[in-house]
């Protein structure tokens, strides 16, 4: 079994780029036993929707300059 | 020039493929410049330049990053107009790695976490909070040099993980680090400074 390290290395890669079945199923197999890494997943997920809004919010309002 | 085409031939690449990139380019002139007329102006001047020298562009793979070279020469003549570029000065990415102790930061010798992620309340809540925005710009601020730039052209940016890596000289394999880095440690800040806090924390009323 990965580490939580591991893990969470995967976790990140797979928001860049695909990931193989194989380390698809690790993830899969350790969140369902694991609940930090389960958060760190979807808080990453987060992380990226936030970020997202982030930049628009940073497009929308052109009175925000410094 | 004299290998190919000459001031009458159309360029290789035509204008309406250069402004798909717009939207990207636009973000990162924005994240550059903090304003948007000007980095308005940087990509129009940058898809200008590009247009007129598209006979030097080479393979379509690397056509975002080509505009990014020009758009990034744009942002630097705005700060040497301006004679402000040492607040905006590229990252240097041979320098030293100040990512280097955070694994024993977050994880134990066996990988094991240290810590390690709470589970958060009602993170879309946080969204609509500008309280919220402040947390998380000062969290995304507060990174390593390296891994705020490498996260911000991800992330804000929306470059894909290859043309990171060209654009900033990182190899994949580092890339992955900083990354996995930049994700830990915005997850972290988030922790503490937002998601913790609220929870255990009356709003306070003045």
């Amino acid at each position: 079994m990965r580490s939580c390290k591991e893990i969470t290395e995967l976790v990140s890669k797979g928001l860049d780029k695909k990931l193989g079945l194989g380390e698809r199923l690790a993830i899969s197999m350790h969140v369902m036993l694991c609940s930090r890494c389960r958060n760190f997943q979807i808080q990453v997920q987060f992380i990226r929707k936030a970020a997202r809004r982030y930049i628009d919010q940073l497009q929308n309002h052109p009175g925000k300059n410094s | 020039m004299l290998l190919k085409g000459t001031a009458n031939t159309a360029p290789t690449i035509d204008q309406a493929v250069l402004a798909e990139h717009r939207p990207v380019l636009f973000r990162y002139a924005l994240l550059k410049l903090r304003d948007h007329e000007l980095a308005d102006d940087a990509v129009q001047e940058t898809l200008l330049a590009a247009w007129q020298s598209a006979d030097m562009f080479q393979g379509k793979a690397g056509q975002r990053t080509w505009l990014i070279g020009i758009l990034k020469h744009k942002i630097a003549d705005h700060w040497r107009r301006t004679a402000r570029e040492t607040a905006f000065s590229e990252v240097e990415f041979a320098g030293n790695d100040d990512g280097e102790r955070d694994e024993n930061d977050f994880f134990m010798s066996d990988g094991n976490w240290n810590g390690g992620p709470q589970s958060w309340n009602d993170p879309e809540a946080a969204l609509k909070q500008q309280e919220f925005w402040l947390i998380y710009e000062m969290c995304q601020n507060g990174l390593p040099q390296k891994m705020a730039q490498v996260f911000m052209l991800r992330e804000l940016v929306g470059l894909e993980a290859e043309e990171i890596c060209r654009e900033t000289g990182l190899s994949e394999a580092n890339y992955w680090v900083t990354m996995h880095r930049a994700r830990l440690r915005l997850r972290e800040c988030l922790e503490l400074r937002w998601f913790n806090k609220t929870t255990k924390q009356e709003k306070r009323h003045a």
